[in-house]
């Protein structure tokens, strides 16, 4: 190793001034089986095909896209539930995308995962003491008898009662196994969370209930988030940052005011009006809002060059030869792959009066 | 569809090659003395190494393994005591205690067995499917609930008892005996309906139980609440709709059951004395009769492997979702 | 870079809705009550709930899970099941009354007088069948065709909602069309017979953001070519603000506000629809904090007594005597306007909206 180089007592290795998490041209590509004769035609579906980001600690960064846009997979891709094709996932400066299980172990404790679906990621068999208290003891977190009082101040930092961890989570609604599932996180005293669409399944009243209970955690305890989710009004509250991914690349990435405001891809544009805004109703004139047409292309057999441009309306021949890099163009505050990048000629979001 | 098929048979003919060669190791290269056998208790040394010259038994083992599949593909001839006989292809060998050519054996037990099987199993897919779905339709009244502690008591109810139970006292049956189809079907059907009503009758119970649940999930289904509102007859929203989809599952587990009862018969067989397959088998088990228990193999093998593959394929005809490759 | 120029997107921009007044309604609810005798208890789903609507109106109903929102819609079509449910009150679907109303006559009422899209068309298209079969077993349910003319209707529906290809996607399986066109395809089942009610349950909660918009577009135009009434169901009130003309807001097995949609969304008077406005992050202006509603929504097994929502309620306090525990409020006009109706027993709730809730709105 490197002089920069440190190994804490924990196990994981940090390069000095190294930012929390940065990946770097990540790929990942499964394999389908064919229709040959001897599976001979094997096909691979590029579900995440180069996608580089940085997470700076305390950060929040946002991945929004459509279904298939592959930000699951990125997100299965950080937290190392998957191997990457191809690429670099640093953690403090050290490279994570290749090492064992073992190797791994004092990384897993650091970056931890948050599931959509609260009914299915709880063992129904185990009470929430068992379940937060397998995640203290898997990681070493705290003596045995310290156990019980440290999974019921858990509880409590995500609002639950401390005194129900003897029950199951089928005893609680869908909100509360949602704090269960963030308790358990917790648990690891983490430097970053990865939380796949965390909201989604909840009523909307309960939504905000567990995104401020987030806001509060990510304040308090400064853990750094890399928040995915397909609510882009949910994701512009709770980000920093924002990255756009549209079939397994990423289209734009940049801060949350700048991308929501003045965003320059026009996939990005397309999506940002295809929300629908309350603000109708406040009298504000209904936005314009651009029809893409079509449906996305197969991962397996995607476009040459730019991904979005067939269904794009400034897609040009170089479009279809060139694949636009993602960079900072000379206007705007976001980095941006396309080759006609520039911020809408009138906003396409209604303003607030 | 085409390259799926021909892949799928190729692998079949190779899990039959491999069981083949398998059985044969265990059964002539194991330290096992066929010769013996034959030979039986007066046995004179000179005798016995003829019997091992005449079955190849001194020869090493893979040739004995080649002479076998070439029997099996193109014929052999065996000579003992001067005589040369010639075994036409599919030649499995000859029986060491009957003496005639294993395959003759195996063609006269096949149908047999098939009859029994097929037959038995028409009675209890109609039956089980029309009270499970029947049953499904009318959940938690009693009538269901009549149905399912009947399944349940017959389910439980050992398979030999049953068959005990009908050969002793359903005496009104005609009597238990075999006759070709092609020779006369009315025998024919006759002369297996206690062996088809006890098949049928013990299996029904399981399949009620498959049918049932298996209905109950589909009409538990987005697709038969949007059957509904189109304002289609109950009737069809739940044999169109819903039978089509809870078929698919039994009809799977339909398809491996056939092919384990083929090979399961003896019971069957035994009781009603019918010469199928399963008597066979054991027949030659207690009498060491190698060749034909390898004959057996070969055809038990066989089935499940077809049976496995035909499965396969109706999967795919039911579900248009399943991609063969 | 070339010197062409560089073209605009195609853009589509809602007209705002114009209202015909004083028409008759075509759909008619009153006083239903659904309710479903379970192990633990009598869940009672649906309270009591009325409203009406008109041709070429939406009707957009708005409640979280548990609210009775699909429940009661549900009971439109006549799709619960007899044996475990029990039904009181009236719907009226074009003078037909529905409630009690006999299975053959049912039969003949579903599919043609009024017809329902679902949620996730993945599960709700009969995965063994093709598009055109399900689309010809519609039609054939209630024209007595040859199966040769159900199939041209059927390809002409799957053109009219913007399929494209559609004598050869006619063919297909649900699993070969992608989400929003599985969409598109269960709409055009559901107009196949021209019916004048179409009930659309969460349609676009499972697709896509650009997907929705597009079906949200096809709704609305389709509704125009139609002129049928819709009954929308969701609990996006985005989605809302952009279809509907009038607006339903349910919460637990009752109608807590019911009105035209800018007046509720824009001034709301139930303390329910002040939470929900707080708890939802909007993609424009500055963002705020989230106040969300204390609490879960009750259990329908054990509904609080009095309002149902006073144990989640910050206004509480406000009212004397008790009221809001011991009291159910009425559903009745609290202002001067006469055209929308509120559940709750707070004084002057506009007031209260203006001064309190409107300031900290995300």
């Amino acid at each position: 190793m490197t002089a920069a180089t440190n190994t804490k007592s924990s196990g994981v290795k940090q390069v000095e001034g190294a930012p929390l998490l940065e990946l770097e041209d990540v790929k990942m590509h499964f394999r389908t089986k064919g229709d040959g004769l001897l599976a001979r035609g094997t096909k691979w579906v590029q579900a995440v095909d180069g996608v580089s980001l940085t997470v700076q600690p305390g950060e929040t960064v946002g991945l929004v896209g459509e279904s298939g846009c592959g930000k699951s997979t990125t997100a299965r891709l950080i937290t190392r539930l998957l191997e990457p094709t191809a690429g670099k996932i640093k953690y403090q400066g050290v490279d994570i995308a290749h090492m064992s299980e073992r190797q791994l172990r004092p990384y897993r404790r650091e970056i931890q995962l948050i599931f959509q679906d609260p009914y299915s990621s709880l063992n129904p068999r185990h009470t929430v003491g068992t379940i937060v208290g397998t995640a203290l003891r898997t990681h070493g977190m705290v003596p045995k008898n310290g156990e019980l009082s440290r999974v019921q101040e858990l509880l409590e930092v995500v609002g639950l009662n401390p005194e129900h961890y003897n029950r199951y989570p089928h005893e609680f609604s869908g909100g509360q196994r949602q704090r269960i599932g963030i308790a358990r996180a917790l648990a690891a005293r983490p430097k970053i969370i990865v939380a796949d669409e965390p909201v989604s399944a909840l009523d909307v009243s309960i939504q905000a209930q567990v995104m401020n209970l987030l806001e509060n955690l990510r304040k308090e305890l400064g853990i750094a988030f890399v928040f995915i989710a397909h609510d882009l009004g949910v994701v512009r509250h709770f980000c920093d940052r924002v990255a756009v991914m549209y079939l397994g690349r990423m289209v734009e990435e940049g801060p949350r005011d700048a991308l929501y405001n003045e965003p320059q891809h026009p996939y990005t544009q397309a999506l940002l009006s295809a929300v629908p805004d309350i603000a109708v109703v406040r009298g504000v004139p209904p936005k314009q809002r651009i029809r893409l047409v079509g449906d996305v292309p197969s991962p397996v057999d995607p476009p040459s060059g730019c991904r979005f441009r067939t269904r794009c309306w400034k897609a040009q021949d170089i479009c279809a030869t060139q694949d636009p890099a993602l960079e900072r163009k000379p206007v705007g505050e976001t980095v941006v792959a396309c080759h006609f990048a520039e911020p809408p000629v009138e906003s396409i979001v209604a303003e607030v009066v | 569809m085409l390259f799926y098929i021909l892949r799928r048979v190729l692998s079949a003919i190779s899990v039959v090659i491999v069981t083949v060669v398998a059985s044969f190791m265990l059964f002539f290269v194991a330290p096992t003395d066929p010769a013996g056998v034959i030979c039986g208790p007066k046995c004179t040394p000179d005798r016995l190494a003829d019997i091992s010259r005449s079955l190849n038994l001194d020869q090493p083992a893979v040739e004995q393994i080649g002479l076998y599949f070439k029997g099996i593909v193109a014929g052999r001839d065996y000579s003992a005591g001067g005589v040369t006989r010639h075994c036409a292809a599919p030649c499995l060998g000859y029986s060491y205690i009957l003496g005639v050519p294993v395959t003759d054996l195996l063609v006269k037990a096949v149908p047999v067995t098939l009859s029994i099987v097929f037959g038995g199993a028409t009675i209890y897919l109609l039956f089980g499917v029309l009270i499970g779905t029947i049953s499904a339709r009318v959940r938690g009244t009693t009538l269901d609930k009549v149905s399912v502690g009947t399944s349940l008591v017959i389910g439980s109810i050992p398979y030999f008892i049953v068959a005990l139970v009908i050969a002793l006292y359903a005496t009104f049956l005609p009597k238990s005996q075999y006759t070709s189809f092609f020779e006369n079907p009315v025998q024919w059907a006759s002369g297996m309906l206690a062996a088809w009503l006890c098949l049928g009758l013990t299996n029904s119970a399981s399949y009620t139980r498959y049918s049932r649940a298996s209905m109950i999930e589909a009409l538990g289904q987005d697709f038969t609440r949007t059957a509904r509102s189109k304002g289609i007859s109950e009737r069809r929203v739940v044999y169109r709709h819903g039978l089509r989809a809870a078929m698919t599952p039994v009809i799977t587990i339909f398809g491996v059951d056939v092919a384990y009862q083929l090979v399961n018969t003896i019971f069957t067989e035994r009781i009603f004395q019918l010469p199928g397959l399963g008597t066979r088998i054991i027949n030659a088990f207690n009498q060491y009769d190698l060749p034909v228990l390898m004959g057996g193999v070969i055809v038990g093998a066989t089935v499940l492997v077809v049976m496995n593959l035909v499965v396969d394929i109706l999967y795919t005809v039911l579900d248009p979702r399943v991609r063969l490759g | 870079m070339t010197d062409q120029t560089v073209r605009s997107p195609q853009t589509v921009t809602r007209t705002p809705r114009t209202r015909a007044e004083g028409e008759e309604a075509y759909l008619e609810v009153s006083d239903l009550h659904v309710q479903f005798p379970t192990a633990d208890g009598k869940v009672h789903a649906v309270q009591g709930l009325s409203y009406s609507l008109p041709l070429r109106r939406t009707l957009a109903i708005v409640g979280e899970s548990g609210s009775g929102k699909s429940v009661s819609s549900m009971a439109i079509l006549g799709l619960h099941d007899r044996k475990s449910t029990w039904i009181s009150g009236s719907i009226k679907v074009g003078g037909k009354e529905v409630v009690g109303m006999s299975e053959k006559s049912l039969m003949s009422y579903r599919g043609a007088d009024a017809a329902m899209i679902f949620q996730d068309p993945q599960s709700s298209l009969h995965p063994f069948f093709t598009i055109g079969d399900q689309i010809m077993e519609s039609y054939r349910a209630h024209h007595n065709v040859s199966k040769r003319a159900a199939k041209a209707r059927a390809v002409d529906m799957l053109g009219r909602v913007g399929i494209p290809n559609p004598s050869r996607r006619v063919d297909q399986y649900p699993h070969e069309f992608s989400g929003g066109m599985r969409q598109r395809a269960m709409i055009a089942m559901a107009l196949v017979n021209d019916p004048k009610l179409l009930i659309a349950d969460e349609p676009t909660t499972a697709l896509d953001v650009t997907v929705q918009a597009q079906i949200l577009d096809l709704i609305s135009d389709l509704q125009r070519d139609f002129g049928s009434a819709v009954v929308f169901i969701t609990h996006d009130l985005g989605v809302v603000a952009e279809i509907a003309d009038d607006i339903l807001v349910m919460y637990g097995g009752n109608a807590v506000e019911h009105g035209p949609v800018e007046k509720i969304l824009g001034t709301p008077l139930h303390p329910y629809t002040w939470g929900l406005l707080e708890s939802i992050p909007a993609v424009s202006g500055t963002p705020g904090p989230l106040h969300p509603i204390p609490g879960s929504p009750p259990s329908l097994l054990a509904m609080p007594t009095g309002c149902a929502f006073h144990p989640r309620c910050e206004f509480k306090d406000r009212v004397g005597g008790d009221l809001c525990r011991t009291l159910k409020p009425e559903l009745i006009s609290r202002t001067a306007d006469q055209g929308r109706t509120s559940r709750c027993h707070l004084k002057e709730p506009d007031k209260v909206f203006e001064t309190e809730v409107l300031p900290r709105l995300p």
